[in-house]
C-alpha cells in the first residue's frame, strides 16, 4: 500500500531537517525508516528525495540558506542515495537488470560542465528498479569519453540530462554526436524547459520531466533508432546570422566593456572589494551567456526568464534588480549591429520593468 | 485530302466510331499483320489495345515489344499513333533499380559507419541483408573462444545474436569465407544441405542458399548467408556482384569494430593501474578526492593521488602529486612514481628519508623528470584527527576550520627529481571534527580565465570561497573546489586538476537524540 500524500511531505520534511544539518545518520535512518513504514522505494526516491533535493535550490534562491549549507545538503542527500542503492531491495532489481533477463541496457550520463548531477542518479535509480541495466557516467563527462562508451557498449538508448540552460549548446553537440552512433537519446532536466521544449528543438528522440516519467516512457520500449541522415545544421537555421558565434566567442570583451561602463555610471563601484567586484563581473558574464543561449535558441523568453529570475535572487538578497538594467543598456550598445540580440534585449528590458519578480526557476540556476 | 500520317515512320491506326479500322499506314501493317480497314479492331491487335478507351495513354506488348498508344481524335472516329517504348523501359527499369541499390548502399554505409561495436555492425549486416537481399541472412564471425559469433535475421525482421559451438565444415565454402583463403566468388549451396542453425524454423521451404565472404581490413572478418525461400527467385547475376558490394562494406564496418573493441580492452588494461584509486573512508577519517585530467580525451594525466590505509589505530598515508608534463606520457610517470611511494612505506614515518630516497630514484632514472608532493600522513586520535603535513615544491594544504576559519599549513621543501640533496619542512596540524584539511595542485590555483576571460583563480580566490564552506562533507568541499575552479576556466585550456579533502567526522549524534523513526 502507498502511503497518503501528505504523510509523504512528513518523511520529506524529516529528511530535510537532517540534510540541512548535514547528519547523514539521521538522514539516512529517515529514508530507511520510510521503507520499514511501507513506502516504496521509487516513491521514497521520486517524492522524499527529489523533493527534498528541489527544496535545496528553491531555500537556496530565496536566500533561506547559505551556500555551505547548500552543497552540505546535497551531499547529504547523495549519501542517502548511495545507502538505498545498496539496500537490499536496489541490489535486488540491479541484478535481475545485469543478467540477461533484464529489459536492456541504458547509458545516464550529465551532459558536460553540469554539475547537479543528482536529477541523473535518481534517474539511475528507478531505471534499475525498473529492471534495467543501467551505466551510470554521472556528471563531468566530455562527449567524446561518452561516445567511447556508447561505442563499447552499444546500449539500447541515452539519458542525459541537464540543469541549466546554458549547458544547452553544448547539450546540442552531445545529442547530435550520441545519435550519430545510432543510439537514441532520452533527455531530462530543467534546462529543456517545463514542456521539453528545448528537448524538441535540439532533436532529441525523447524527453521526459522526471525520473518517473521518462521510466514509464522507456517501459513502452527504448525510443526508435534515430535516423543517421539527419544534420545538426538543420535544427536551428537561424544560426546562420552568426549572432550567437559572435556573442559565444567575444564574451570576456562584452563583460569588461560592461563593467567598464558600469564603473563610470555606479559610482559606488568604486568602493567595491575585489570580491564584490568579481561577484558583478560574474553576474555581467552569466548575462551574457544566457543571451548567447537565447540567440543559440532563438527564444527571446529564455533570456527575459532569466533575468526575471535574477531579479528575484537579489530582491531576496537586499539588491534592488534595478541595477541589472544599466548592464542591459550597455551591452545593447555593443550589439546595435545584431539586429535579434537588440530584440532579446528590449524585450528583457520591458518585462524587468513590467513584472513581479519570479522566484524560482531551476533551469536559470548559476551557481 | 491528304494524310500525311500515312507515310508517319511510326505505326498509326485509323478507327472509326464502330471499333472498325478504317485506315492502317505502312508502319502499322508491318507490325500488325491482320490490321486493313473494314477489319473490327479486335481481330487485328492485342486485346489491350482493342479495349483501350480513346481518352488515354495505353501501354502493352505486341510480340516481345512493348508499345504505348498515344489517341488523337478524328472526327467521330480516334486515330492510335503506337511508339515502340521497349528500349526507353529497359533503362527507365535499369535505372530504377541501380538507385535502389544505391539508395541501399547508402543506408547500409551509413548505418555500418555510424558505429564502432561489433554487436551492432554484426546486427546491422544481419537486418540489412534480410531486408533487401534475401528472406533471412546469417553473419558468421572467426571462432573466438571455441565458439562463433553469430547474429541471424529472419523474416520478421528480428535479430538474434548468439555464440554457437557449430562446425563451419558443415556448409561448403563456409570454411575458406571465414578463413578469406583461397579467395572464392559467392558459393552455391543445397538448401537441403544446411544445417538447422542455418535454415532455421519459420523460413519454410528454401530455394537457394549463398555464401559470401565478408571481407575486412586485410584480414577475414567472417562471412554471410543469405537464404532465400522457393516462392521466390534466386540470386541473378546481377544480385551477386551487388551483394559482393554490400558484403565489401560491411567487412570493413566489421573489422574496424574488432580493431576498436581490442584497442579499447587494451587501454582499460594499461589504464587500470593508472586512474586514481577509489576513495573510501581511512580508519575513523573521512575522505574524498576529485581528479579531472586536462582535454576532452584524456583519462589521465600529470596529476595523481594515492592513498595507503594503516592498520587500525597507525597511520595511513595519503599522497598528492604533480608530475612535469600532461597527458599519457605523465600519467605513465605518475604510475612508476606511485609504485615507487609504495615500496617505501616502510618510511613514511620520516617524511624527510622518504623524499630523500624517491629523489635519490628519480635522479638515477633514465628520464629527466621532477615530481611536486604534498605526503599527509593522518591518524585517527579519539574525535580528533592528527597531521603531519610536507610540501616537497608543493602548494601547502590549507585547513577548513568548522567555525569557519581558514588556515594555510606551513610546510615548505625541494621539488623532487632535479637537485642532489632535497630539504623539507613538515608541519603537523590536529583536525577538529568538522574540519578539513584540503590538498590541491596548481591546476586549481592556477586556472585561468574568470568573468573578464584572463584572470587567475588564484590563492588569494580559493580561501576566501573556502571560508564559505566551513562544515561542508569533504566530498561536497571538493566538488564546490573543483567546480570553482572548472568554471573560472570555462571552456578554455583546463591544466590537470587534483583536490584530497581530509575531514575528522562529526560523530553522530546518540540515537535516542535524532528524529525518531516511525
Amino acid at each position: 500500500m502507498t502511503a497518503p500524500h501528505d504523510g509523504l511531505a512528513v518523511w520529506a520534511d524529516r529528511l530535510w531537517d537532517a540534510a540541512v544539518a548535514g547528519d547523514e545518520y539521521a538522514a539516512v535512518d529517515v529514508a530507511l525508516a520510510a521503507l520499514d513504514a511501507g513506502v516504496d522505494m521509487e516513491t521514497l526516491l521520486m517524492e522524499v528525495l527529489a523533493a527534498v533535493q528541489a527544496r535545496v535550490g528553491r531555500e537556496w534562491a530565496a536566500n533561506r540558506i547559505t551556500v555551505a549549507q547548500e552543497h552540505t545538503a546535497t551531499a547529504v542527500n547523495e549519501r542517502v542515495l548511495a545507502a538505498l542503492a545498496h539496500h537490499p531491495i536496489a541490489r535486488r532489481a540491479a541484478r535481475a537488470g545485469e543478467s540477461g533477463a533484464g529489459r536492456g541496457r541504458i547509458v545516464v550520463a550529465c551532459i558536460d560542465g553540469e554539475w547537479h548531477a543528482f536529477p541523473a542518479r535518481i534517474l539511475t535509480e528507478v531505471l534499475r528498479l525498473r529492471g534495467w541495466r543501467v551505466d551510470h557516467l554521472g556528471a563531468q563527462v566530455p562527449t567524446p569519453h561518452l561516445i567511447a562508451h556508447l561505442h563499447r557498449t552499444a546500449p539500447d538508448a541515452m539519458a542525459l540530462s541537464s540543469s541549466i540552460a546554458t549547458r544547452l549548446p553544448g547539450a546540442h553537440a552531445a545529442i547530435t554526436a550520441c545519435q550519430a552512433t545510432g543510439t537514441p537519446v532520452l533527455v531530462g532536466g530543467a534546462a529543456f524547459g517545463p514542456d521539453g521544449r528545448y528537448a524538441r528543438l535540439l532533436g532529441a528522440d525523447a524527453w521526459a520531466p522526471d525520473a518517473r516519467t521518462a521510466a514509464d516512457l522507456l517501459a513502452g520500449g527504448p525510443p526508435p533508432r534515430p535516423a543517421l541522415d539527419r544534420q545538426a545544421v538543420d535544427d536551428l537555421p537561424h544560426l546562420d546570422d552568426q549572432e550567437y558565434t559572435f556573442v559565444a566567442q567575444s564574451g570576456p570583451r562584452l563583460v569588461r566593456a560592461v563593467m567598464d561602463g558600469l564603473q563610470q555610471r555606479i559610482p559606488e563601484m568604486a568602493s567595491y572589494t575585489a570580491r564584490q567586484r568579481r561577484h558583478t563581473a560574474e553576474d555581467v558574464a552569466h548575462i551574457v551567456d544566457f543571451l548567447g543561449t537565447a540567440l543559440y535558441l532563438d527564444d527571446p523568453e529564455l533570456f527575459s526568464g532569466f533575468l526575471s529570475w535574477t531579479a528575484g535572487i537579489l530582491t531576496a538578497r537586499g539588491v534592488p534588480p534595478r541595477t541589472l538594467l544599466p548592464a542591459l543598456d550597455l551591452l545593447g550598445a555593443r550589439l546595435t549591429d545584431f539586429p535579434r540580440a537588440t530584440g532579446m534585449l528590449a524585450h528583457a528590458r520591458e518585462s524587468l520593468r513590467g513584472d513581479e519578480p519570479e522566484s524560482e526557476e531551476p533551469a536559470w540556476r548559476t551557481r | 485530302m491528304t494524310r500525311t500520317w500515312l507515310s508517319a515512320p511510326w505505326p498509326v491506326l485509323q478507327v472509326d466510331a464502330e471499333g472498325i479500322i478504317s485506315q492502317a499506314n505502312d508502319a502499322a501493317r508491318s507490325l500488325l499483320t491482320g490490321a486493313a480497314p473494314g477489319v473490327p479492331l479486335d481481330d487485328a491487335v492485342p486485346h489491350w489495345l482493342a479495349r483501350a478507351a480513346p481518352g488515354a495513354v495505353a501501354r502493352g506488348r505486341v510480340g516481345e515489344s512493348l508499345f504505348e498508344a498515344h489517341p488523337t481524335v478524328d472526327g467521330a472516329g480516334v486515330l492510335w499513333w503506337l511508339m515502340d517504348v521497349t528500349e526507353r523501359e529497359r533503362v527507365s527499369e535499369a535505372l530504377r533499380d541501380e538507385r535502389r541499390r544505391t539508395a541501399f548502399l547508402a543506408e547500409a554505409s551509413n548505418e555500418l559507419l555510424s558505429s564502432l561495436n561489433l554487436d551492432r555492425c554484426m546486427e546491422v549486416t544481419a537486418r540489412l541483408a534480410a531486408r533487401h537481399l534475401a528472406d533471412a541472412a546469417l553473419v558468421i564471425l572467426p571462432e573466438s573462444g571455441h565458439r562463433y559469433p553469430v547474429a541471424y535475421c529472419g523474416p520478421d525482421g528480428r535479430v538474434v545474436r548468439e555464440n554457437l559451438a557449430v562446425d563451419p565444415g558443415q556448409v561448403p565454402g563456409l570454411e575458406e569465407a571465414l578463413r578469406g583463403f583461397p579467395p572464392m566468388p559467392s558459393r552455391w549451396i543445397d538448401p537441403a544441405a544446411a544445417p538447422g542453425w542455418l535454415a532455421r524454423e519459420g523460413l519454410g521451404e528454401l530455394g537457394s542458399v549463398v555464401v559470401t565472404a565478408l571481407p575486412g581490413h586485410g584480414v577475414p572478418a567472417g562471412a554471410l548467408v543469405l537464404l532465400r525461400r522457393a516462392v521466390h527467385a534466386g540470386f541473378s547475376a546481377g544480385e551477386e556482384v551487388f551483394t559482393r558490394l554490400f558484403a565489401a562494406r560491411a567487412g570493413a564496418a566489421i573489422s574496424a569494430a574488432c580493431l576498436y573493441a581490442e584497442q579499447a580492452s587494451i587501454t582499460e588494461v594499461l589504464m587500470r593501474e593508472l586512474l586514481p584509486p577509489r576513495t573510501r573512508r581511512l580508519d575513523g577519517v573521512e575522505l574524498a578526492a576529485r581528479y579531472r585530467p586536462s582535454g576532452a580525451t584524456a583519462l589521465v594525466g600529470g596529476d595523481f593521488y594515492d592513498l595507503h590505509p594503516g592498520a587500525p589505530g597507525e597511520e595511513s598515508l595519503v599522497v598528492l602529486g604533480d608530475v612535469c608534463g600532461k597527458g599519457l606520457e605523465a600519467a605513465v610517470l605518475t604510475g612508476k612514481i606511485r609504485d615507487t611511494l609504495h615500496a617505501l612505506l616502510p618510511v613514511a614515518d620520516d617524511h624527510q628519508r622518504l623524499l630523500s630516497m624517491l629523489n635519490q630514484v628519480l635522479l638515477t632514472g633514465e628520464r629527466n623528470t621532477f615530481v611536486t608532493l604534498v605526503l599527509a600522513s593522518v591518524r585517527r586520535d579519539g574525535p580528533r584527527v592528527r597531521l603531519r603535513l610536507t610540501s616537497a615544491g608543493h602548494a601547502p594544504p590549507v585547513i577548513v576550520r568548522a567555525g569557519g576559519r581558514v588556515e594555510e599549513t606551513h610546510t615548505k621543501g625541494t621539488l623532487i627529481g632535479m637537485l642532489e640533496a632535497v630539504t623539507s619542512v613538515t608541519d603537523t596540524v590536529t583536525l577538529d571534527p568538522g574540519d578539513t584539511c584540503l590538498l590541491f595542485t596548481d591546476g586549481i590555483t592556477e586556472a585561468r580565465g574568470g568573468p573578464l576571460g584572463d584572470e587567475l583563480f588564484g590563492e588569494q580566490q580559493l580561501l576566501e570561497e573556502l571560508e564559505q564552506c566551513a562544515g561542508m562533507p569533504p566530498e561536497a568541499l571538493t566538488e564546490r573546489v573543483q567546480m570553482l575552479a572548472s568554471e573560472w576556466a570555462g571552456g578554455g585550456d583546463q591544466d590537470d586538476m587534483a583536490v584530497i579533502a581530509i575531514t575528522a567526522p562529526v560523530e553522530p549524534r546518540p540515537a535516542s537524540e535524532r528524529s525518531p523513526a516511525r
